[in-house]
């Protein structure tokens, strides 16, 4: 047994809906401004679909974790007025997809406000969502839609690969300044990891290198860490290095990270559960090449989902999303 | 006017101060943009001057509003300071947001202006943010969402007003209803009588006024205000009204039936009301002292805005987020 096994063993795992719980929980127990609004989430509604709410009504009153109508404008706007004022809202718009409903008022309010306003006001809004393919929900509950809003100057946008990363990531976005989009993986939810050191927060827009290499470096965030470090593992077993890094903040990018690691191993494959064309991929495919082009001993690899809707049928979703033998052949074309 | 209204002489002058204000402060824009010195998009509300000034009297600054794009009257009514409003719509670093907002996006914290925008419907949601954070904090403010009869048909209003009405929320949904949703005729886009019936929907009161007529507008505000503080819920109130320089200026209103403008124009709520004070006792020199006033205030607001400088390069990135991007 490893020695970070036998750490793990001592201490008793947690998943991410027990992690992002913990930090909601103390974030309110903290400060008196933060509250929660969200579909169901009330103890009275069970606490959020999932669960992720559960017992927050019960110990911080209804007035603070306030279930609402199914109405995403509303709730993001809600948000949107009382952070302005002075509260630090988190928002659960329950899947991804649903922000589809609230994209003015993320996209034209939460983000420009604090712009438009010439720093008068400024947005301390957290918006929680889920999604992922998975669980045979099709078209309309599993899209990664991160692109969208990183594409979009004024929010950030933050997606953890675990439950203690969820921790002290969603901490963190509590406690900023600005609008930020929390990305939640349904389909691992239930995964045991590591707990997290109360109270640790982790900083916004730093990548974390998970893994330290010098052959070749994989990018990645949200769900598919898990998967570029079980290539990892396997590939090392070859004597290939792999670098992974987990993104953890999609926007802003942590650029600096990436091109010192970029810098060293000269090879570079980004991966994400999205569908490839025009997602982040895309995005750090381009600022590599722009500083490392000369530099680069193979063209920057991207692995995304296929371009297409999420399908139903269990045989296509699992088809659909990036699989880890995609992700080790992009590998081993980057090695020539 | 209502007949029967007792209001306070004070009000009275306070409510026709902030018409006259709006009134000559929207000929001068017009005029200014006319010779080119402003380049704005510009949204007259010329013609509503009665409903912002006679709903804002019955608020402090405390109080916060968000309007929309044709929204200057509801600035003025509601203090924005001259100065800083000419120059944020001259795009000048001296302006309420440094130039970055414009006409559209005027915001102004000190004076409870928390939000404006461009997008139609955006104005309901956020209040009821703003007025949830009052109750949540157990404090007597109360938000006002301005928005024009167009806003009434998308999504956004029936879900701020279903939210705002399951919550009790301390909100006032004031619709403007000019008769137009841009170029589109009431009739031709809106399924209900009045925007007023919507309220019945959500269980909130829903009242129709004449939005021209500052003495009715002030008594149904007072009440709605009062409501809100006490903390019995949102009211809606449809304040009927004319716009008198189309959509944006420079429409050729053609798609009003002719006639229709004109005659609107000739019941100018303005000079209406002004006539009534001074048949029910007001002394003529002394709305005259008051418009002199303001016109002194316009000039200096005008020249501050022309002679300020234009935002520093630098700005472009500040205020993307809190710390600024490299």
């Amino acid at each position: 047994m490893s020695t970070t096994a036998k750490m793990i063993e001592k201490v008793k795992p947690m998943n991410t809906i027990q992690a992002v719980n913990m930090a909601l929980d103390e974030a309110m127990g903290l400060d008196a401004n933060v509250i929660l609004l969200g579909e169901d989430i009330a103890d009275g509604q069970e606490g959020g679909i999932v669960g992720v709410t559960k017992g927050l009504s019960t110990k911080y009153g209804n007035a603070r974790v306030r279930s609402t109508p199914i109405a995403e404008q509303a709730i993001v706007g809600a948000a949107i007025g009382a952070a302005i004022v002075g509260l630090r809202p988190v928002a659960e718009i329950m899947l991804m997809n649903f922000t589809t409903v609230a994209m003015d008022m993320i996209v034209n309010h939460a983000a420009k406000l604090r712009y438009m306003s010439g720093g008068q006001t400024h947005v301390p809004l957290t918006i929680r969502t889920m999604t992922g393919a998975g669980f045979g929900t099709g078209g309309q509950h599993a899209d990664y839609l991160e692109a969208w809003f990183a594409h979009t100057a004024g929010i950030k946008v933050v997606a953890p690969s675990s439950p203690a990363d969820a921790y002290g990531l969603m901490l963190s976005c509590i406690f900023d300044d600005d609008p930020c989009l929390f990305i939640e993986n349904m389909p691992t939810y239930w995964n045991p990891g590591a707990p997290p050191q109360t109270g640790q927060r982790i900083p916004l827009g730093k990548a974390n290198v998970l893994r330290e290499g010098r052959d070749v470096t994989v990018i990645s965030y949200s769900r598919t860490v898990q998967d570029c470090a079980a290539v990892a593992e396997k590939l090392a077993q070859e004597g290939v290095q792999v670098e992974l890094i987990d993104l953890r903040t999609i926007s802003p990018l942590d650029e600096a990270t990436l091109l010192k690691s970029v810098a060293k191993t000269r090879r570079a494959v980004v991966v994400h559960e999205a569908v490839r064309r025009f997602g982040v991929g895309a995005e750090i495919a381009a600022m590599l090449n722009e500083h490392l082009f000369s530099e680069l001993k193979a063209p920057v690899q991207r692995i995304g989902a296929n371009h297409s809707p999420v399908p139903f049928s269990k045989t296509l979703e699992q088809a659909f999303v990036p699989q880890q033998s995609a992700i080790e052949a992009a590998v081993r074309k980057t090695l020539g | 006017m209502t007949p029967e209204t007792r209001v306070d002489k004070a009000i009275l002058i306070d409510i026709y101060r902030r018409m006259a204000l709006i009134q000559r402060s929207d000929d001068r824009f017009r005029a200014v943009i006319k010779s080119g010195k402003i380049v704005a998009p510009y949204y007259s509300p010329r013609g509503q001057e009665a409903i912002p000034a006679a709903v804002s009297v019955n608020l402090t600054d405390d109080d916060y509003i968000c309007t929309i794009y044709r929204g200057i009257h509801d600035m003025l009514a509601k203090g924005v300071p001259s100065k800083l409003l000419w120059a944020e719509i001259a795009g000048k670093a001296t302006g309420t947001c440094k130039g970055k907002g414009g006409p559209m996006h005027i915001t102004h914290p000190p004076t409870g202006v928390m939000v404006t925008t461009g997008i139609v419907g955006s104005s309901m949601p956020i209040a009821n943010g703003l007025a949830l954070a009052a109750q949540i904090r157990g404090e007597k403010r109360v938000a006002v969402a301005y928005f024009g009869d167009g806003a009434s048909n998308i999504g956004a209003f029936h879900e701020a007003l279903n939210m705002a009405a399951v919550w009790k929320l301390p909100v006032l949904f004031v619709c403007q209803n000019n008769g137009y949703g841009e170029h589109t005729r009431y009739e031709l886009a809106t399924a209900a009588r009045q925007i007023s019936d919507r309220a019945a929907g959500y269980q909130m009161p829903g009242v129709t006024v004449d939005g021209n007529d500052p003495l009715a507008v002030y008594a149904v505000a007072r009440e709605a205000v009062a409501r809100a503080r006490a903390g019995e819920g949102p009211t809606l109130i449809e304040a009927k009204t004319f716009r008198f320089h189309g959509h944006v200026f420079g429409d050729a209103d053609a798609y009003m039936a002719p006639g229709e403008k004109e005659a609107a124009m000739a019941k100018d709520p303005v000079p209406r009301f002004r006539s009534w004070l001074i048949e029910g006792g007001v002394a003529e020199v002394e709305l005259a002292a008051l418009e002199r006033a303001i016109d002194r205030e316009i000039d200096d607001a005008v020249t501050f805005a022309l002679q300020s400088p234009v935002p520093d390069l630098a700005e472009l990135q500040r205020d993307v987020l809190a710390e600024e991007l490299a």
